[in-house]
């Protein structure tokens, strides 16, 4: 008698427990939107996930049984902190896309593998009941199948950030995709109508559901070029949400369950958001429009002017207002503590120096901001594209460092190029343009940039790191 | 179709609040100004580890050598993703702190 009051005082923990954990994940994120109150938010979520896990592993019931293997999860849950904690650490700032999509694929695997192993020991009064065409089953498929997809897509994602994998863009993809996914609908369609006693007789055809979807999910981001990998991140860690979500349903956890919707939903629409800031839909990223150099831009016309550091010194020196446009080339030359020295330096010399902060520079929507604070560059100099473009035609010099699209003249002129309608900043308004480049080589989106033939542009090539450095030590020497 | 149709039935609660969290997750962050997507997406990554959860109770009672197995490998990465994420974020928001 008194178990059974315990028992039951023990579930309402752990209810109470998950209810908590749901309020903390919504606080979280709503906190996480805001700029002010964002670590908070990161802190309140994480509070709640300790909460849910917790209350878990204490208070969890499956039939009455407790969770077992104890030390084993405990030790489990050791080795995955400790190596979490160490990457997450150690990786540097500009590796940080790859890394989100590392643990996103992480998270999408676990939910696989619950799917995978879950499946074996369904209920067999249920299929006694109403065959294998039921919820349990559908959850159970859907987890493994999107939690497959999502580490799978994730895994070759990093590999691209990484510069590890290249780009896949044959015409006939699109179609071999949508083969792919017929089939695993079909798979499951066909999973789920056969006549069995018990779920365990079909394991295999689950394992041959997992393999196809491994494929699948490679498949799906290989031919997605580089540039559109922050929307297919978003879109998988979605993914992985609702994957988490189905586990939800599968164990009747509320905490899985509102984790994962929220997340799903969220994601979803932070892939729009993210879509919209580069004035693309969807389904053009996901199917692969972007044709890759597929457009000469008129061919390369006019003539490219070099400049010489101390020229560009001089100039820089002597002007009142000057605008950055930093870039992914910044970030990978690691150029952005440098870059700071020499906007810190023309501020000693009463020049106004801005950042023009493209929303997609960088590798993701909001990923030079963190690269810049990370070298210590006020908040309040860092203006939004849209804000500064008014000002520009007042000002003296803009100095685009390793960018390229995003100040590309064509998403304005050229109704036929990919990137056309994408909002840019509108570099060629300054009086004057510098522009550091490694080379001639072209941006993510493979077009031509008529900016670099501009009349009022100057080139300064060489990597940013160099060319910065020698840069400032031109402008200490006046 | 009739166990899809019981599901529904019997799962009807949960179904409501799926949708509802929907909207919720919708309304919560569409008005995330565009420097602070990266921290956000990263931070919805790290609760989507909630996973975590069911890579506990499948570990739990786990009763074969390959289950257990299994089962240990999805804790670790369930782990790995919660506290990946999570530092991670920090990570990041720590450096837009330091300015203000």
């Amino acid at each position: 008698m008194n178990d059974v009051m315990h028992f039951s005082a023990g579930l309402s923990i752990l209810e109470i427990s998950y209810i908590l954990a749901s309020v903390l994940f919504i606080l979280g994120l709503k906190m996480l939107s805001h700029p002010l109150s964002a670590r908070r938010g990161n802190l309140l979520a994480a509070i709640g996930m300790v909460l849910a896990i917790a209350a878990t592993l204490l208070f969890h019931r499956k039939d009455g049984e407790p969770i077992g293997n104890i030390g084993w999860v405990l030790a489990a849950m050791a080795v995955g902190t400790a190596i979490g904690w160490v990457i997450a650490r150690r990786v540097k700032m500009t590796a940080m896309p790859q890394l989100v999509s590392f643990f996103n694929g992480m998270g999408g695997a676990a939910a696989a593998l619950i799917s995978l192993m879950e499946f074996p020991h369904v209920s067999g009064e249920l299929i006694m009941k109403s065959g294998m065409a039921n919820g349990h089953v559908l959850a159970i498929m859907l987890g493994l199948v999107i939690g497959t997809v999502s580490w799978a897509g994730s895994m070759i994602a990093f590999g691209k950030l990484d510069g590890r994998i290249g780009d896949l863009r044959v015409k006939a993809m699109k179609y071999v995709n949508l083969s792919i996914l017929a089939a695993i609908i079909t798979f499951i369609v066909y999973i789920m109508t056969r006549d069995v006693a018990a779920s365990a007789e079909l394991t295999h055809l689950v394992i041959i559901l997992f393999f196809v979807s491994v494929v699948y999910g490679v498949l799906f981001v290989m031919p997605i070029g580089g540039a559109d990998m922050p929307v297919v991140i978003s879109l998988l860690n979605s993914f992985t949400g609702v994957a988490a979500a189905m586990g939800g349903f599968l164990y009747q956890n509320q905490a899985m369950l509102t984790g994962g919707i929220l997340v799903g939903s969220a994601g979803t629409i932070l892939t729009i958001l993210m879509c919209r800031a580069m004035n693309r839909s969807l389904l053009n990223v996901i199917i692969g429009v972007f044709g890759g150099g597929g457009t000469a831009a008129a061919g390369a016309s006019g003539t490219i002017k070099e400049v010489s550091v101390t020229d560009a010194a001089v100039l820089l020196s002597y002007s009142k207002k000057v605008v950055i446009v930093p870039g992914y080339g910044l970030a990978v030359a690691q150029a952005q503590h440098i870059c700071h020295e020499l906007d810190k330096m023309l501020e000693e010399k009463g020049v106004e120096v801005k950042y023009a902060i493209h929303p997609v520079a960088g590798r993701m929507p909001g990923h030079m901001n963190v690269l810049l604070a990370e070298a210590d560059v006020p908040y309040e100099q860092l203006v939004e594209s849209d804000e500064i473009n008014p000002d520009l035609p007042n000002t003296d010099v803009i100095v685009v460092i390793g960018a390229n699209d995003v100040v590309n003249p064509a998403a304005e002129d050229d109704p036929s190029c990919p990137i056309y309608g994408m909002p840019i900043v509108k570099a060629r308004d300054a009086k004057n343009i510098i522009v550091m480049k490694r080379g001639m080589g072209k941006g993510y989106a493979a077009i031509e940039n008529m900016l670099f033939f501009n009349d009022k542009t100057r080139m300064l090539f060489g990597d940013a790191k160099s060319t910065l450095q020698a840069l400032v030590n031109e402008v200490k020497a006046l | 179709m009739e166990g899809i149709l019981d599901f529904f039935m019997a799962n009807r609660g949960t179904i409501y609040m799926v949708i509802l969290s929907v909207f919720l997750g919708i309304e919560v962050i569409s008005h995330v100004p565009a420097i602070l997507h990266t921290p956000l997406m990263s931070g919805a990554n790290a609760i989507h580890g909630v996973v975590i959860i069911g890579a506990i109770i499948v570990m739990g009672h786990a009763d074969t050598t390959g289950a257990m197995i299994l089962g240990f490998l999805a804790v670790v990465l369930g782990t790995l993703n919660v506290v990946g994420g999570f530092v991670v974020t920090d990570r990041m928001l720590e450096m837009f702190k330091k300015k203000k």
